[in-house]
């Protein structure tokens, strides 16, 4: 129990933290229920929605695919025993129970969770969901390298075999199945306050037992969501159309969709898409508005656009194991030498963007604001101090070496790569930049035998809690040399930081707002006394929808729900 | 007295002209077409003006094209404007570099999405997109004539192994070749024994771009090689005893000259259209160097607020291309005017 009363109580405190969130233009319904979830309205049901996107999100096996781009069409394909409650806002945060009925009794010190399966839910293909296939579904995301089975549920009894050797992945302790009772048991390690949060996203996704172990790639695998994968071809469409074995069993887990069929139509280019969806022709844009069309969107097109705060972070990371960044004087100097406010124009203006000084997001679970370098003692960004920077610069005696920045070839990304180069070279350094394709980049730039300095990335919660910014991007755990998985790619690895964050972590499970207290000092400590990155801005999210749909939803954790957009 | 008839005598004016030499007839004629004319001074005109940016940026602009200037902004008619206006209608989404001024002290062409000047950077891009098209063409033409020569002359084996090489490289289509070479050279750079070239020299898209072209003007003189020596004068040159370099250098290489002459301006045009599509794919000229495809890839983004930033840079290498190959089809007429080159690249 302590865990459920520890994620209630997470998500109590984000709902007053999240409170002031700029979101504009929600749609509002007065059909919410009380606790916001909306009611169904048969009468708006029908039509398809037609989504455009540049190009396919790869794989649409749900325990290996990792974008976005997927995760928003999972919301309403796929369940796990429990979900990320379906409604707006802050509420979208919260874990509720899905093919489970109620959330788990959390027994054994925070080790050992039960869960009662839900009876008569079938797959798409008409089979009926059972205990097995639960089972099944744990064992196979090991068995298909699912990409975060050794960091979140190698916590599983036997997950640690499993991530070692898959191909005999057996979990007969970790995930113990009782038929009779329809009931599932989860035996950790050790107690996790993060493990409902890691089973609500869609690599928890509950799959048939008779799932092929390995990446099922452009095959579509049964669902048990309102909609199932009628058609994947990458290179053209992807086409999801109702479930016909669907009944809804929990509006707030898993609601009734309202299109007939939703359609993802690939290959046009952002440019394109902007016109298909003022035209009629398209109904949302998944890529990024360019930045030309913005101005346009904005005047003529005001009332079809969504504006919404992201908790997540742009940000250059220094690796603090290689020269000139294994100097603090210069990870220093570069957080004073950054002017925050011109990145914001690279990304469209204050109204798309928020300058930063932090590890974790405003509004985020542990969020403390503060601003160790800046033009100004005030804890929140005012701007550069050039002469700081330099003079820390000149003492730590690295003037003059070769630094080169890494970053994505994509327009913006480059474009920040390109100041941030500019920023060196005015500091005194030969800068030079590297720009790599999107799809290798971020793998490259966390090998260590790349001798990457400096990089460019961005991080996206994966679900609300300090320690996946943290921990997750500079705990130690995180650092492997060598390896393309290493996602503490500044390579900061201090004891004692450790230690903070193994007590931060064990906090949560019985005193989640210390915790929260915890990580934000964590936060202040990071950044003032190791400085591993140059905090940018925080992100906001574009959607760009067609004059015919309504009922506009925005989830936090997984954002626009497609399924509940009603074609007028 | 002698009753012979003394020749008459002749003024300076009235001798017989000696034969006019094959270079200065080429010359000559060359001088004669008027086109090629045009296509040199608008070559000469572009380069030149390329070659004076530094004197544009540090006596009229004051402005540094290679510095962002986000936050930025300069007088013009009594009235401060910003470098990147934030769109203040609607929504207020989005911010955009100023456009054209049509003022050379202030920005001219605009500005593109990291506050700097686009001519500037057009101007400056010129260096470096005519220095790649230029160099990588004599570095072309150099080793195309060697491997050309040296394959046509001895024949054989080694002419096997050189056309087996040009088979590879033609085997491929000339773009992914240069895309696949730029890619994996962009991350790691050029290290073959005690050659380093750096990741982002301009040295790589200049070699890339060198090799890629190399049968195309390689394989054309390796035939005329091949026919040049059954001809009487090389035959004799060989049984007069005459070593192989003399033979290559003073009798082949003569011969050959006039067709590389003719392929020059060719590759030129199409090196420096490589150059800007490479570029154009970010593979190419890095930041914060700028070519004619690197401002033409910024203007991307721009297309529908600020088209001048595309548009003027596709211009130059359009005006820049098309008097290349005027010129390249005036050293045609004047060098080969029986057009035994004609459309071989």
């Amino acid at each position: 129990m302590k865990l459920l009363t520890s994620t209630l109580l997470r998500g109590a405190v984000a709902v007053g933290l999240m409170s002031s969130l700029a979101l504009v233009n929600v749609a509002s319904s007065s059909a919410a229920g009380s606790n916001g979830v909306m009611a169904y309205q048969p009468a708006h049901a029908g039509g398809t929605i037609k989504l455009l996107a540049s190009t396919g999100g790869g794989t649409l096996d749900p325990q290996v695919n990792y974008t976005l781009q997927y995760w928003q069409l999972y919301q309403a394909s796929y369940d796990g025993l429990v979900s990320f409650q379906k409604v707006s806002g802050v509420g979208s945060f919260t874990v509720v129970p899905d093919l489970a009925t109620a959330l788990p009794v959390v027994t054994n010190g925070g080790k050992t969770y039960t869960f009662t399966l839900r009876k008569g839910i079938k797959f798409s293909n008409g089979q009926t969901v059972t205990v097995n296939d639960v089972y099944a579904t744990f064992v196979r995301l090991f068995k298909v390298l699912s990409p975060n089975s050794g960091s979140w549920y190698n916590g599983i009894i036997g997950g640690d075999a499993c991530v070692a050797k898959p191909a005999t992945c057996t979990l007969t302790e970790g995930v113990v199945v009782n038929a009779a009772t329809n009931q599932v048991t989860f035996n950790l390690t050790t107690p996790d306050a993060e493990f409902l949060d890691q089973l609500a996203v869609p690599f928890g996704s509950i799959l048939p037992a008779s799932t092929p172990t390995h990446d099922m790639g452009n095959v579509p695998i049964p669902t048990t969501g309102a909609y199932y994968f009628a058609s994947y071809n990458p290179n053209s469409m992807l086409v999801m159309k109702r479930n016909p074995y669907f009944k809804v069993w929990s509006p707030a887990a898993q609601p009734q969709g309202y299109p007939t069929s939703i359609e993802m139509v690939f290959g046009g280019t952002p440019s394109s898409e902007v016109t298909s969806v003022e035209n009629g022709q398209g109904d949302w844009v998944f890529d990024a508005i360019p930045a030309d069309r913005l101005q346009e969107l904005s005047q003529k097109y005001a009332a079809q656009v969504q504006v919404h705060t992201l908790t997540a972070n742009w940000y250059a990371v220094m690796n603090t194991n290689l020269a000139p960044f294994n100097n603090l004087k210069v990870r220093q100097a570069m957080n004073y030498a950054v002017d925050k406010k011109e990145l914001v124009n690279i990304f469209g203006g204050s109204n798309l963007a928020t300058p930063t000084c932090t590890i974790l997001p405003p509004n985020f679970p542990g969020h403390v604001d503060f601003c160790p370098y800046n033009s100004t003692a005030s804890n929140t960004y005012t701007g550069t101090n050039l002469a700081k920077a330099k003079a820390l610069v000149a003492a730590s005696g690295t003037k003059g070496m070769a630094v080169a920045v890494v970053c994505q070839t994509d327009t913006v990304n480059k474009q920040v790569g390109e100041y941030l180069q500019g920023v060196l070279t005015s500091l005194g350094y030969k800068a030079t930049l590297k720009a790599l394709s999107p799809s290798i980049e971020f793998t490259y730039i966390q090998n260590t035998n790349n001798k990457v300095q400096i990089s460019l990335t961005q991080w996206y919660q994966d679900y609300p809690a300090a320690s996946d910014f943290i921990n997750v991007l500079l705990g130690c755990q995180n650092f492997h040399k060598g390896s393309t998985n290493s996602i503490n790619i500044a390579g900061l690895c201090v004891p004692s930081l450790t230690t903070k964050m193994s007590a931060a972590e064990k906090e949560q499970l019985v005193n989640p707002v210390k915790a929260n207290a915890m990580w934000g000092a964590l936060d202040k400590e990071i950044m003032t006394n190791y400085a591993p990155w140059v905090p940018l801005f925080n992100p906001k999210q574009i959607d760009f929808i067609s004059k015919r749909i309504k009922n506009y939803q925005f989830s936090l954790e997984f954002y626009m729900y497609v399924d509940q957009l009603q074609v007028h | 007295m002698s009753d012979t008839v003394s020749p008459p005598s002749l003024t300076l004016s009235e001798l017989p002209k000696a034969p006019e030499g094959p270079w200065r007839s080429s010359v000559r004629q060359l001088r004669r077409n008027k086109g090629a004319i045009v296509g040199l001074v608008v070559l000469v005109a572009i380069a030149a003006i390329s070659i004076a940016s530094p004197l544009y940026v540090s006596l009229v602009t004051h402005l540094n094209p290679f510095n962002t200037n986000l936050n930025g902004s300069f007088v013009l008619n009594g009235q401060t404007i910003q470098v990147m206006q934030p769109n203040t209608q609607g929504l207020g989404l989005g911010v955009n570099p100023i456009g054209p001024t049509w003022d050379f002290q202030h920005y001219f062409l605009g500005a593109d999405n990291l506050g700097r000047d686009v001519f500037a950077r057009l101007l400056y891009g010129g260096r470096v997109s005519l220095l790649i098209g230029f160099t990588s063409a004599i570095l072309c033409s150099l080793l195309a004539t060697i491997m050309g020569m040296v394959a046509g002359y001895y024949g054989g084996f080694i002419d096997w192994i050189m056309s087996r090489f040009f088979d590879v490289i033609w085997a491929f289509p000339i773009y992914l070749l240069a895309i696949s070479l730029s890619v994996i050279l962009l991350t790691s750079g050029l290290n073959l024994g005690f050659i380093h070239i750096q990741a982002g020299s301009l040295l790589l898209p200049i070699l890339i771009i060198a090799g890629v072209y190399v049968p195309y003007v390689g394989r054309p003189i390796r035939g005329l090689v091949f026919s040049l020596r059954e001809r009487e004068f090389i035959q004799a040159s060989i049984g007069s005893g005459a070593s192989d370099w003399h033979i290559l250098r003073r009798e082949i290489l003569p011969n050959v000259m006039p067709s590389v002459i003719v392929f020059f301006p060719l590759m030129v045009a199409f090196n420096i259209l490589t150059e800007s599509a490479l570029s154009f794919l970010s593979i190419g000229v890095q930041p914060p160097s700028a070519s004619w495809g690197t401002v033409l890839n910024d203007g991307l983004d721009l297309l529908y607020t600020r088209p001048w930033v595309a548009l003027a840079p596709g211009i130059l290498i359009v005006i820049t291309c098309g008097a290349l190959n005027v010129l390249g089809d005036g050293f045609r007429d004047a060098f080969d005017p029986k057009a035994k080159l004609r459309g071989s690249v």
